[in-house]
């Protein structure tokens, strides 16, 4: 059950620069649990301190929103593809 | 999703083209999709492009360049150096001038026939309705988190589309919010992140020609939304990936719990964003650290005299590369496990790019128990400015 995570840019820097990386998961968690044991730092990013995904990062499989699947319990399968979507907010003007 | 925007009121003259008007739109007018009719839809409608930077160039050109009638620039930055990397409305004599007042200028001569308000003035909770009211179609593209949800904000509770993108070094992320049957910023992104947990431009750097493509999208969706054709980006995130040199696209739904546009919302008015955001005050994202520090007129005369400092620059390498002050280089993200590098019973001065970084390496390691160190105070910005102008300041 080999899951792809993709990571984005900004969270390059915390997981020792990679753009991709695959796990044996049945589970989203399971999944993002793998990524962040292997990348400690990234943890801080994704997680909140008790553990819930942080409101400004999204995670989609296969294009769809986990919040509106099974979120963290969402089942993955093999060849799935996992993308974690932080916001960002660089536009390069000040308007404000 | 198909979805037409209604032009408010009329643009002075908007019934019919003249014929300097058709022969410059000629391109558009043979085409079946624009024809007369699409091209008087354009000359009826009213932009407001919030940002006249990155996003806001290409914006500003092809949408003036399109003949769309009344087009707000609302900016309160001036030109600098930096900024004409990417930001091609601009010109090299532009520089200290007023990007509005640039943007204005150089999109009136692109095109004379259409109206061109310049608003120098910061977006706020007070002004922001009040802009927005009237213009049929308001473009996001700045630079922050509390402006982003300002603007979020205001086109929900007004009704009106927010053509959003944004970019951070090789990524962009395009879509359509405000729509009433479609999602917010707040169905996507509920909350800001916690300052300084993700970089902005000016600290991650971007790359010139990002802007320029997701800009221009952002641009042919206002173009599309204003025609009332094709298949918009309402309800998807469309990514771009440069490096890849792909693009993603993701479902966005509307959160019935959203709190500015769900079922029960909670928000009616708007708020302070930087309160929001946690940011106070936009020059400081973070608190400022207290930490212990020397001033560089103060560093060079200790340097001059012979005073043992070990130098310590907390930036990455590729910064060392443009410039540096012949210290130890170890990133701070690399700092706590190479600690045991340093010799605490050396009297230390930290350094970085502004003085910011620097200060959080001070904290780490006196925490970490050392004792004799110093912040250098703002950096080799202030180095370049205070002591030695051959240091070049990026």
């Amino acid at each position: 059950m080999a899951v792809k995570v993709l990571i984005p840019t900004p969270l390059r820097p915390h997981a020792g620069g990679i753009a991709a990386a695959e796990f044996q998961a049945k589970t989203v968690g399971e999944a993002l649990g793998h990524l962040t044991t292997e990348f400690v730092d990234l943890r801080k990013h994704l997680f909140t301190q008790d553990g819930k995904l942080r409101s400004f990062v999204n995670v989609y499989v296969n294009g769809e929103d986990i919040r509106y699947l099974a979120q963290e319990n969402t089942p993955t399968k093999d060849g799935d593809t996992i993308n974690i979507i932080p916001s960002i907010a660089g536009g390069s003007s000040r308007a404000a | 999703m198909r979805t037409q925007i209604q032009t408010s009121t009329q643009v002075q003259g908007a019934e019919k083209l003249t014929n300097e008007e058709i022969l410059r739109y000629s391109r558009h007018l043979i085409m079946p999709e624009v024809g007369m009719e699409g091209q008087l839809k354009l000359k009826k409608a009213k932009v407001l492009l919030i940002g006249a930077g990155g996003l806001g160039a290409p914006l500003g050109l092809y949408l003036a360049a399109a003949g769309v009638g009344k087009l707000g620039l609302v900016d309160f930055d001036v030109v600098d150096f930096t900024n004409l990397q990417r930001q091609v409305t601009f010109g090299t004599s532009d520089v200290g001038k007023p990007k509005s007042e640039a943007a204005r200028a150089r999109l009136s001569n692109l095109n004379p026939d259409i109206e061109i308000a310049a608003f120098e003035t910061k977006l706020t909770s007070e002004n922001a309705l009040a802009l927005f009211k009237d213009f049929d179609i308001i473009v996001d593209g700045t630079d922050n988190f509390p402006t982003r949800y300002l603007v979020n904000d205001a086109c929900v509770l007004l009704g009106k589309p927010n053509v959003y993108g944004s970019i951070f070094r090789f990524e962009g992320q395009i879509t359509i919010f405000g729509i009433p049957d479609g999602p917010c910023y707040r169905c996507l992104y509920p909350e800001p992140p916690p300052p300084g947990l993700v970089p902005s431009c000016a600290e991650g750097g971007v790359l010139g020609v990002l802007p320029g493509i997701v800009g221009s999208l952002q641009a042919m969706e206002t173009i599309k939304l204003i025609l009332g054709s094709g298949r918009n980006l309402i309800g998807r995130l469309l990514l771009f990936d440069a490096l890849e040199m792909g693009f993603r696209e993701f479902k966005l739904r509307k959160n019935p719990n959203c709190p500015i546009c769900g079922d029960h919302r909670t928000i009616h008015e708007l708020i302070d964003y930087y309160e929001f955001c946690g940011v106070r005050g936009e020059e400081a994202p973070s608190p400022d650290l207290k930490v212990p520090e020397i001033t560089p007129r103060e560093f060079k005369a200790r340097l001059d005299r012979g005073d043992d400092l070990f130098i310590l620059d907390v930036r990455e390498p590729h910064e060392y590369q443009i410039c540096n002050l012949q210290g130890k280089l170890i990133p701070l993200g690399e700092l706590p496990r190479r600690v045991h590098e340093l010799d605490s019973s050396l009297e230390i001065v930290a350094h970085c790019r502004s003085g910011k970084r620097s200060a959080e390496a001070v904290e780490f390691l006196r925490q970490a128990g050392f004792r004799k160190i110093l912040n250098l105070k703002g950096g080799i910005l202030a180095w370049s400015d205070e002591v030695d102008s051959s240091v070049p300041k990026y």
